[in-house]
């Protein structure tokens, strides 16, 4: 390790290691961040959930949008899967299915970005994903 | 970089160590790996989370799963069904002591709902041992700041603007001790970390060494700064093995990135640190007495004036602070010295962690705003007392402090308040107490611990407090008088009053406070030789009601005299010449038909 | 110089800025009770831990009492030295002082002389409140000093003397609490610990903690055994200072007294060390003449500086802590053991007394006189050329045991011939005193010329490290003295680095020299004493017809008949000694 020259530099340091800990201090605040959740029972990992999940943290980070990316168990949807739970702060929220890279695309676009549903959302039949 | 999706953070402090925190890390490490997950899935050992009571404690992050009470067998299940399948394994998560409901994050617990963690803030947080966790949570920005934007005597004005006072019991204003330091004229002066704590119960100064030892280094240089030293010591317990361990990594990490040693940051600044050993006096806590002891002296205090300020290591003025205090000042050059003040009370800023011990729920380390009553931190933070009990007092303050009861219960805690109220801050031990606990007991158990840690340099320390102890065990004997209460508080007075030190000055503080709020049970004691609570062994009998015994035969098998007699479902009886009073057949039997008479 | 306004019990007082309470009032009649503070003006000497608690005051606006003698006068500050609250403070004090205590002043050694006996006196407690368990420690037994610990109050002037002024580090703090007690490190005894015995803490000891072994009933056997001729020599520095114990002004010189005193104690002989002083002058002056010439000569291998070799304590001390300096001392055997090795030949011979039937008593200003008079290479087939050496208090007890009025006695002379002295010998006494001696001798066996003068003012004084050059005829001859083993501890250091520019340099242990031994009438704290006993020294020399020891008659007497010459096989073999390796 080289040593640290001058406060620019730690401050250059501090943003490149910034990203190593932003996953726990998301944690710290999770009802002011967008929050992801998505399904990974075995019915989610066969259909690609795994894939669905690493483009939704990568592309997030790309684009600097901060949100939380966690996996949950089965919601019940096989038929749907991949699927994924989205929660705007302070708004119910909101699932979708069958979402793979393209879909998971268009998703951050327009809901994540805008505001705006994107179809694929599969009827609210259950009150919150952890009951 | 590869990015971890998930994080779980494993308790490395002393306690969860101690339950084989380690092991449950290598376990995930392990396991993640057989499942191709350790790419993604990151495992480190942090911090001291607080709660120490259901420790090993295991953080997932991003969803703040909190498992408590981990074990290393339980990686497997926690592999398999969270992280896998993402179903959390609730055997193993919180559940409410009073609603028996189970919490699935830890947003979601009292114990962490009224704690504001400014000195804690990155204990269970970063992996102390990485300093790269550190400087991606602003470390180092405070000192960077400091030395590239703000001249000394600013960064004094900040820290006196906050309002911080001594965390390690004085509660003497830092910044004015700062800048008492930077007045003294000298060609070398020392930064002093007293990492001495001594109070019985109080871990806090350990914890944070253990957990975020950055925060203490990065705050001695900043003071060095301030008072233009180059030189830097922590005074550590050797019975902190962990923290040493943790601060030497530390050290050499900051010394490696250019963060301690010469023309730090490039402004020409030098500060160094070093790490003195110190044998566990509880005395070397005090300032002169840590200072004799690092010059290699016997650990006692000397008489102040001079203050270390203008003599103090080695004669060269040096600037003695506490763990907990140094760790606020990076939070208050960050965030600013208003931000701090609009914590806490009119005298008392910012926050204070406290350890929280004795007949309680929720045993542990927690940081509370000042100003909080007593009864937020028993009831909500604490989850009320042990096996539903009546409280019956708290004491702050360790061994120097004294005892709060029922009617301080709403009283906003700050240094002011606590002294007010015939106790003081200290270090921040907090032990609870209930209907079960005999305050001659209690002030006897104190006064021992001081006794025991007197340096024995001035006559009514080290002879007036075994006086003193000796009269509190007459009376727990049963061989009390009505005067010897008035020679408690007569004698108590004097060592006060002229004890050399702080410990002498306080060590009859348990006393008097239990002789004001609880006369009654003194009373007791020595005149009709009865203990309320039944702890002084001496003054209790057991017997057994006859109406109640339903001849179960439990007490009997228990006994470890043979003291007990009686047939099989017929009333048992004690004899009274063969009883050691142990308890036993009161704590066993099932129909409260042992009775302390 | 600042000066400082406040009143004490409402006077006003004046003050120098770093005037200490207590000293504020004693300046204007007020005697705040002390315990453990002492303080020996100009001698650098001051304890002052702060611990005993017995001189606490109430100072307007301060929380707690204040220690009087650890606190500084400051502007406009109002001191009470007697309120209610004081008077209950400082009493319970010293009864918990008490209470841990033992109550055997009856038969205390110290009893009459005891500090806190006097405090309990002064405050008037007649009852202590607060019994409790007391402290017990087993009894600590050396050649020199008995350490009763149990009568230990931490007052720590003995870990002062022990550490800051002697530097030899016995004597701290042990343990904790109520078990805190001053001993050697790991509670060791003292014989085995690297002890002087130069007994400056005995010197300070308030109480009977610290006290000399006591050999005067073995004195009293002896003077009883008609079988045995006792002879007794008298160290310079006792005259001078035993009048104190019997009520007379310190500075009195009592040697007429003090002969005619042992005299009614049975003595055979009443003889006087300061003979053999004389010839202690003798032996090292030309053993430094010797050194020296041969320096001069060019000899790479002479060792320089001399040292002086009288003092027992600093002996001890270089053996421990400068062991590869042992080269360096002279050689010469102190005047006490010179005494001895010749009463128990020359002597013997002489009255046709058989060594094992003759005694030699010698009365010291010194406790390591003791312990010196024990070293084995100090007798003969397990007789010691001296039997018992007793300290100046010592033979006060047993002129009270004889029931003399010491104060009435009058004076008579010393015994001839080892009674005979010059003034050279009385200054062994003081600091300086030895050197001035030599530098008296050597000054006319090295010029061969009489001496200008006798007097070397330049070589007396109190300081604790002095130099001065004496021109010996045109060679400068540079001269160390220093006093207090500290002291000595620096000139040694100096030697050691190769950086010491004397050529002789007198040591003697304790601070003032032997006037100031730890056999002496206690001090209690008070330098004026010591001043006092070194006047009285002074003038004794001052009134000597015989002022060098080469005059003294009765030595070149013993030279022709006995010895020879100074340095003569004969004189080294009972003169002169050699130096153990002890660290």
């Amino acid at each position: 390790m080289n040593k640290i020259k001058s406060l620019a530099d730690l401050k250059k340091l501090q943003s490149e290691v910034q990203s190593k800990i932003k996953l726990r201090e998301k944690g710290d605040n999770p009802d002011s961040l967008i929050q992801i959740k998505v399904s990974m029972a075995t019915c989610g990992i066969a259909s690609g959930a795994k894939e669905t999940m690493t483009y939704l943290i990568e592309e997030l980070d790309h684009q600097g949008i901060d949100a939380i990316v966690t996996q949950t168990g089965c919601m019940g949807y096989c038929y749907a899967e991949p699927t994924i739970e989205v929660t705007i702060p302070g708004q119910k929220p909101v699932v979708y299915g069958f979402v793979n890279k393209t879909k998971a695309q268009e998703i951050i676009e327009k809901h994540l970005k805008f505001n705006e549903m994107v179809d694929g959302i599969i009827p609210a039949a259950y009150a919150t994903i952890n009951n | 970089m590869a990015e971890y999706n998930m994080h779980i953070l494993v308790c490395g402090g002393t306690g969860c160590k101690a339950s084989q925190s380690e092991l449950i890390k290598t376990n995930f490490k392990t396991r993640l790996n057989e499942f191709g997950l350790a790419d993604e899935i990151q495992v480190i050992l942090t911090g001291c989370f607080g709660f120490c009571e259901k420790g090993p404690i295991v953080k997932i992050l991003p969803d703040n799963t909190f498992y408590t009470q981990v074990t290393p067998e339980d990686v497997d299940e926690i592999v398999e069904e969270h992280i896998i399948k993402g179903r959390k394994v609730e055997r193993l998560l919180y559940k409410d002591p009073e609603t028996h409901e189970i919490v699935g994050d830890s947003k979601g617990m009292d114990f962490y709902k009224k704690q504001i963690r400014i000195a804690l803030r990155n204990c269970g947080f970063i992996n102390p041992e990485n300093i790269e966790e550190y400087i991606g949570r602003d470390g180092y920005a405070a000192l960077g700041t400091c030395l590239s934007e703000k001249t000394p005597d600013e960064v004094i004005r900040m820290i006196k603007d906050s309002g911080l006072r001594g965390r390690g019991g004085g509660g003497f204003p830092t910044g004015l001790k700062w800048e008492l330091t930077r007045k003294s004229v000298s060609d070398q002066k020392y930064v002093v970390c007293n990492a001495d704590e001594g109070d019985p119960g109080a871990f806090m100064d350990r914890s944070i060494l253990e957990g975020d030892p950055h925060s203490v280094l990065e705050s001695m240089a900043i003071c060095g700064y301030c008072i233009g030293a180059d030189k830097g010591l922590v005074y550590i317990r050797a019975e902190y093995p962990l923290a040493i361990e943790r601060l030497k990594i530390a050290i050499n990490q900051a010394r490696e990135y250019g963060l301690l040693g010469n023309d730090i940051l490039g402004t020409g600044f030098n500060f160094d640190i070093e790490i003195r050993y110190g044998a566990g006096a509880f005395v070397c806590g005090e300032e002169t007495a840590l200072i004799h002891s690092m010059e290699g002296k016997r650990g006692e205090p000397g008489v102040k004036p001079p203050f270390p300020a203008e003599k103090g290591y080695n004669g060269k003025p040096t600037n003695v602070n506490n763990v907990e205090t140094f760790a606020n000042i990076p939070v208050i050059i960050n965030k600013g010295a208003e931000w701090f003040a609009s914590i806490g009370t009119a005298n008392s800023k910012g926050t204070k962690v406290f350890a929280l011990a004795g007949k309680i729920n929720n045993v542990g380390l927690i940081e509370v705003p000042m100003g909080i009553t007593l009864r937020e931190i028993i009831y909500d933070i604490g989850g009320g007392i042990k096996d539903g009990r009546e409280f019956k007092a708290v004491q702050t303050g360790g061994p120097s402090g004294g005892c709060l009861t029922k009617s301080f219960l709403d009283t906003p805690i700050d240094y002011d308040n606590l002294v007010a109220a015939g106790s003081m801050m200290g270090s921040g031990g907090m032990i609870v107490l209930d209907d079960s606990d005999c305050m001659v007991a209690i002030a006897k158990f104190y006064l021992e611990f001081t006794l025991d840690e007197s340096c024995g340099k001035c006559t009514p320390c080290r002879i007036g407090n075994k006086r003193l102890y000796e009269i509190l065990e007459k009376i727990t004997e049963g061989n009390g008088k009505l005067e010897d209460l008035d020679r408690l508080r007569m004698l108590s007075t004097v060592i006060k009053d002229t004890s050399l030190c702080g410990l002498g000055q306080t060590s009859p503080n348990p006393v008097l406070s239990t002789l004001d709020h609880f006369y009654d049970e003194y009373l007791a004691h020595v005149t009709t030789h009865k203990c309320l609570a039944g702890q002084c062994k001496a003054l209790v009998n057991y017997a057994i009601d006859t109406d109640r015994c339903t001849g179960c035969t439990l007490c009997f098998r228990n006994c470890p005299v043979g003291a007990i007699s009686g047939e099989r479902r017929a009333p048992h009886y004690i004899d009274k010449s063969l009883c050691i009073k142990c308890g036993v057949c009161f704590e066993k039997c099932k129909f409260d038909a042992v009775l302390i008479a | 110089m600042e000066m400082i306004n406040l009143t004490i019990d409402h006077k006003p007082v004046v003050v120098r800025k770093g005037t200490t309470v207590l000293k504020a009032a004693s300046s204007i009649g007020i005697d705040i009770p002390s315990l453990c503070y002492m303080k020996l003006d100009d001698m650098n000497i001051e304890n002052k831990p702060g611990g005993c608690r017995v001189c606490v005051v109430e100072i307007k606006g301060r929380r707690n009492l204040a220690p009087a003698c650890c606190t500084e006068a400051a502007e406009g500050m109002e001191v009470n030295t007697h309120s209610i609250r004081v008077v209950n403070a400082r009493r319970t004090v010293v009864e918990l002082i008490l209470s841990d205590h033992p109550a055997d002043c009856l038969i205390c050694a110290k009893s009459g002389n005891c500090e806190l006996q006097n405090m309990a006196t002064h405050l008037g407690i007649r009852q202590i409140h607060y019994q409790g368990e007391q402290s017990m420690y087993r009894e600590d037994t050396s050649p020199a000093i008995i350490r009763e610990i149990n009568k230990c109050i931490m007052c720590r002037r003995c870990e002062t003397m022990c550490n800051e002024v002697q530097t030899v580090g016995v004597l701290s703090a042990v343990n904790r609490g109520f078990q805190a007690v001053v001993a050697p490190a790991f509670e060791m005894n003292l014989d085995h610990s690297v002890c002087t015995y130069c007994g400056q803490c005995v010197a300070v000891c308030p109480t009977g903690a610290l006290t000399e072994v006591d050999e005067t009933g073995a004195v009293i056997r002896a003077l009883s055994d008609p079988t045995k001729t006792v002879v007794v020599q008298t160290a310079p520095a006792v005259r001078a200072a035993l009048g104190e114990e019997f009520g007379m002004p310190a500075g009195t010189l009592v040697t007429g007294k003090m002969v005619a005193a042992l005299r009614r104690l049975g003595f055979d002989y009443v003889f006087d060390t300061d003979f053999a002083a004389d010839l202690t002058i003798l032996e090292e002056g030309t053993e430094l003449l010797n050194r020296l010439s041969a320096f001069m000569e060019g000899d790479k291998n002479v060792k320089l500086p001399i040292l002086t070799s009288c003092c027992p304590a600093w002996v001890k001390f270089f053996e421990h802590s400068f062991p590869e300096l042992k080269d360096i001392p002279s050689t010469a055997r102190s005047p006490q053991q010179m005494f001895g090795s010749i009463a128990k030949t020359y002597f013997a011979d002489k009255i046709g007394v058989k060594r094992e039937n003759l005694v030699v008593v010698s009365i010291m200003p010194c406790l390591a006189k003791k312990y010196e008079s024990s070293r084995p290479e100090f007798s003969v087939n397990g007789n010691p050329d001296v039997d018992f050496a007793l300290s100046t208090r010592e033979l006060a007890h047993l002129i009270n045991l004889g029931n003399i009025e010491f104060k009435t006695l009058p004076n008579e002379e010393f015994d001839k011939p080892l009674g005979e002295s010059t003034g050279a010998a009385v200054i062994f006494g003081t600091t300086g005193g030895v050197i001035e001696a030599a530098v008296r001798t050597a000054y006319e066996i090295f010029t061969g010329k009489p001496l200008p003068r006798v007097d070397f003012e330049e070589l007396r004084g109190m300081d604790g490290l002095r130099k001065a050059t004496i021109d010996f005829n045109g060679t400068p001859i540079n001269i160390g003295i220093a006093h207090g083993l500290g002291n000595a501890r620096k000139l040694l250091e100096d030697i050691q680095a190769g950086n010491s520019e004397f050529h002789a340099i007198e040591i003697m242990s304790c601070p003032g020299g032997c006037i100031g031994g730890g056999g002496q009438p206690y001090h209690h704290g008070d330098a004026e004493i010591l001043k006092k006993r070194q006047r009285a020294i002074y003038s004794e020399d001052k009134n000597k017809t015989l002022r060098k020891s080469h005059e003294n008659p009765y030595i070149t007497k013993l030279y022709e008949e006995f010895l020879g010459a100074p340095m003569s096989e004969k004189a080294h073999h009972l003169l002169h000694t050699k130096y153990f390796d002890r660290s």
